[in-house]
């Protein structure tokens, strides 16, 4: 196979190491950038408008550029900027995919973009329509029975799901206080529980990286309000037992709640509802390929099962004779967001998956554990996995043998990663893996992609035997080289107006 | 059969090979067949990006309150601001809308540098010395400043103004059932939020909102004397055009401001995804959630930027994190920094000047009709509440027929027995943002008298 890869930014024209002056330091008073309409309004003084109580003394100081120097400054932050569109992305368990453009369009179209949330639904019909569209689809995907679609990211949606698991426990006047969580757990995970008013309780992965379930039915009480599982879990292996741990835990009453994060594999193979989950959240900036923006904004809609319907938060779309209406379920928790959620970005997943269609929904799942498992295979012999068997949509790889013969550590493989073009794998996650390195390559890298990514680390793992030191140093091709996070933390200079340290 | 896949045929069969699995299928075969799904997704078939597109502009048509066909005056929290090319073309440069969250800060500079400048311009905003990196929108920042003010006192009591944005003190309430905070919403009287009969005892955060969401200016100092009394943490909830040229959260003694960020460079968007402001006070930066950029060394000397005081956040303190957030609104934050650097000192504050203008030249025309009366007789800024002769949905939905968005009819945005206004279905919200020219303010007026006759 050919080694030149689409997927390989190492070409990058990445100009210079100077740090870029901020907006602050380009300011030159009396520069403008701005135009606005002409109104024609009568201009009247503000202390003719508002009592002067009521007014600053002085204009905020924000800053004052020309246009061209905007435009500069903007675009040389991001060439300082790594991007999928940019180069591979296999950031484990962030399902950094394409992200087509098109999608892009669809919520840049004036027609959705220029809508006001509080426009009366007579008005903005055709939003309505993308929601129960939307929510019909995800509930398609799910195997539930309806969804809502407010949360605005995944931390979000899994409190909004905890939320329901307590209105749903209350409703029938059955007070529980815990939530059991594996080991492996995201750590969204555990603080969403405390978030949701329960306790945490732990429970170990066996030696199969699955949840153990003999230790989970010694966990498991009547005081238990439910599970929040991955599958396939943070280790990338689905739980195979998943069918025995929903039987055990809806004995007692709880509920298995579905952490959407690694939907993307099992898409049109296996559906959360049909294991047993009363509650699913999915990250539409993962699995429906939204665009990440740089951490935000995502949406984390959660679907339920039909016994969970009646708390969903409201309002939610819904059909109504020929059209759409808001409609609030009857014992609905309330709101989770401040209008319908990040709805440009729900516009953006049912564009994606109109074009997938069913069937290409399910390729797309195939094709990223195709590529994972191809991935495990190609590096194992300096990257062993953690479980060396068939994985889903990625692979938790252990950089051990680097660390145990030269020094080199998991977080020195993944700064020289950077070095060969490509961004690197999450590290140390998840906590129960040593030197852990986890892979997710995606189903939309090419084998040429993953070959170079094979060789890349075939390189760094020669220059730990011969020159580990440089691994240390690495990477010394970016913008910077590795920070000094201590010294940000010590010395706070979160403004270009704090203080700066002596 | 449209998919954005890169494998050939024959590249999956040699990749199977490889892998030692017979076909795709087979990548599955531990997981237990009771579970899997018989006969696929029960899904429309695929479609082409041109056969979607389509499909999108009949949504599109289907929205009649789009721009191009209504001119909007609705505000309460989401308004129609001038967002130019410049902005549009730099805040959409796919290295930000591509990238993930700055893990790696040696090749993030281009995020992380943008995030330290939005932090820097959302404090000056707040008057306050430390701002986050944003939340996903002005109701979850309102809810992370009251778990803040109970990590700060121990304190479970919340009392929040119903001048507080409808939405906002419902999706804290929604919270609360989690939290176990007992949110205590004080009411208006005239628009203006009642303190006297409040027990401010043991209360863990006072919540104002300046101005409010009725677009009263309130007089913050009480409820400063309020949280000082007892204790507390000042809340202030605030519109960040308005902090252009009102006196600032940090100098009516704010702990905590929270804001909507939408106004700056998001388009209205049908409510997302638009951005919570969030800052503080010093004494309180530990607590703070979600994510904060600094500014820092490389091991070379060069200035540098990296998310830090990270020992707070939920993948290293999981179940003691200061709060849950991961994602948040990264690239809307981006878009504020730029959207503010295009308008500057003096756009920002001709931007706030001229909606106050606008609001107050609208305001004089409507007020003086038959069949209208203001709600509160309080100073307002921007935006302002009108007691109609004939229900408020009605008369929107009149003046949609002569297009225009005429505001938001309040029963719309406040729930049953809220304390913040009598009779809800009489009264309309109307704002007026700097767009609006003098020829549709006074079409407004014309079809609003024809409307009440």
């Amino acid at each position: 196979m050919t080694a030149s890869p689409a997927g390989r930014a190492s070409s990058a024209p990445l100009m210079g190491r100077d740090a870029e002056p901020t907006l602050f330091e380009i300011s030159v008073p009396g520069r403008r950038a701005y135009q606005l309409r002409t109104t024609d309004v009568p201009t009247r003084p503000l202390s003719e408008l508002v009592p002067v109580a009521h007014l600053a003394e002085a204009p905020v100081p924000i800053a004052e550029v020309s246009e061209r120097d905007l435009v500069a400054h903007v675009t040389r932050l991001s060439h300082r900027q790594f991007s999928v569109d940019l180069g591979m992305y296999p950031l484990g368990s962030c399902t950094m995919k394409y992200n087509p453009k098109f999608c892009d369009a669809v919520a840049a179209d004036p027609a959705l973009a220029s809508v006001h949330p509080a426009a009366p639904a007579a008005l903005t019909q055709g939003w309505l329509e993308i929601l129960v569209e939307l929510e019909e689809r995800l509930c398609a995907i799910t195997g539930m029975a309806a969804a809502t679609l407010q949360p605005a990211a995944g931390a979000a949606g899994e409190l909004t799901g905890l939320l329901l698991m307590r209105a749903y426990h209350e409703s029938r006047g059955d007070a529980r206080r815990r939530v059991i969580i594996p080991d492996s757990a995201h750590g969204t995970n555990p603080a969403s529980v405390t978030l949701g008013g329960y306790e945490v309780t732990t429970v170990p992965s066996n030696d199969r990286g699955l949840v153990d379930l003999e230790a989970l039915r010694e966990v498991l009480a009547p005081d238990v309000a439910g599970i929040m599982l991955t599958n396939p879990n943070t280790l990338g292996l689905f739980e195979e037992e998943i069918e025995g741990i929903a039987a055990a835990v809806h004995e007692v009453g709880g509920l298995l709640y579905y952490d959407g994060a690694n939907l993307n594999a099992i898409l049109g193979v296996v559906r959360p509802g049909d294991m047993g989950f009363d509650i699913v959240h999915m990250n539409l900036h993962k699995t429906f390929a939204t665009p990440h923006g740089g951490g935000g904004p995502g949406a984390g809609p959660v679907a339920v099962a039909p016994h969970l319907v009646e708390f969903l938060p409201g309002p939610r779309a819904v059909r109504e004779g020929e059209g759409f209406a808001w409609s609030t379920p009857a014992r609905s928790i309330g709101r989770v967001h401040g209008w319908h959620g990040n709805a440009l970005v729900l516009a953006r997943a049912l564009a994606y998956i109109q074009v997938h269609g069913a069937e290409g929904l399910t390729r797309v799942a195939q094709h990223a554990v195709l590529n994972a498992n191809w991935l495990r295979r190609r590096l194992a012999a300096i990257l062993p996995a953690a479980h060396d068997r068939t994985c889903m949509h990625e692979c938790t790889l252990r950089a051990t043998p680097l660390k145990d013969a030269y020094g080199v550590r998991a977080l020195d493989v993944a700064k020289a990663l950077l070095e060969e073009g490509f961004h690197a794998p999450t590290v140390y996650f998840p906590l129960i893996v040593d030197e852990a390195l986890m892979f997710e390559p995606t189903e939309t890298e090419s084998p040429q992609t993953l070959e170079a990514l094979g060789q890349a680390i075939e390189r760094i793992a020669q220059r730990a035997a011969t020159d580990p030191e440089s691994l240390h140093r690495a990477p010394q091709t970016t913008p910077v080289a590795r920070v000094d996070e201590a010294r940000a933390a010590r010395h706070l200079v979160a403004t270009a107006d704090a203080p700066r340290p002596a | 059969m449209a998919d954005y896949l890169p494998h050939t045929a024959e590249e999956v069969e040699a990749m199977l090979a490889f892998v030692g699995v017979e076909s795709l299928e087979g990548l599955y075969a531990h997981v237990p067949a009771a579970v899997r799904l018989a006969g696929g997704l029960d899904l429309p078939a695929g479609m082409t990006e041109p056969d979607v597109a389509a499909v999108v502009a009949g949504y599109g048509a289907a929205n009649a309150a789009r721009a191009g066909e209504l001119v909007c005056f609705a505000g309460a929290g989401a308004y129609d601001h001038e967002v130019p090319p410049v902005v549009r073309a730099l805040a959409g440069r796919s290295e930000f809308v591509t990238a993930y969250t700055p893990y790696q800060p040696e090749v993030a500079q281009g995020v992380l540098q943008a995030i330290f400048e939005y932090q820097t311009l959302v404090a000056r905003l707040s008057g306050l010395p430390i701002a986050n990196a944003s939340l996903y929108d002005g109701a979850t920042a309102l809810v992370e400043a009251l778990n803040m003010a109970h990590g700060a006192t121990g304190r479970s009591r919340m009392l929040v103004s119903s001048g507080v944005h409808p939405h906002w003190r419902a999706v804290a309430r929604t919270f609360a059932a989690g939290t176990g905070h007992e949110v205590v919403e004080v009411p208006l009287r005239d628009g203006v939020t009642d303190w006297s009969a409040v027990d401010a005892r043991g209360v863990a955060a006072v919540v104002v909102a300046y101005p409010n969401y009725l677009g009263v200016l309130e007089d913050p100092a009480a409820a400063r004397a309020l949280a000082a009394a007892a204790g507390g943490l000042l809340v202030v909830a605030g519109d960040p055009v308005a902090a252009g040229v009102l006196r600032s959260a940090g100098s009516w003694g704010a702990d905590v401001f929270v804001g909507e960020g939408q106004p700056f460079g998001t388009a209205l968007s049908f409510g997302g995804p638009y951005l919570g402001l969030f800052a503080c006070a010093e004494a309180q930066v530990r607590r703070l959630p979600g994510r904060i950029v600094g500014e820092t060394l490389d091991t070379e000397g060069r200035r540098a930027y990296v998310t830090t005081l990270r020992a707070r956040e939920q993948d290293i303190r999981r179940e003691k994190a200061t709060s849950n957030v991961c994602t948040n609104q990264t690239l809307m934050a981006v878009t504020a920094a730029v959207q503010l650097g295009w308008l500057g000192t003096a756009g920002l504050r001709e931007v706030a000047t001229r909606c106050a203008q606008g609001a107050h030249y609208l305001f004089d025309q409507l007020a003086a009709l038959d069949g209208i009366a203001p709600a509160s007789p309080a100073p307002f800024l921007r935006e302002f509440a009108l007691r109609l002769r004939r229900p408020a949905r009605e008369v929107v939905a009149r003046l949609a027929e002569e297009g225009i968005l005429a505001g938001v009819a309040l029963d719309a945005l406040v729930g049953p027995g809220d304390r913040s206004i009598e009779a809800p279905e009489e009264v309309l919200l109307v704002a007026v943002t700097e767009r609006r020219t003098r020829a549709e303010i006074d079409h407004y007026a014309a079809a609003m008298e024809g409307a009440l006759q």
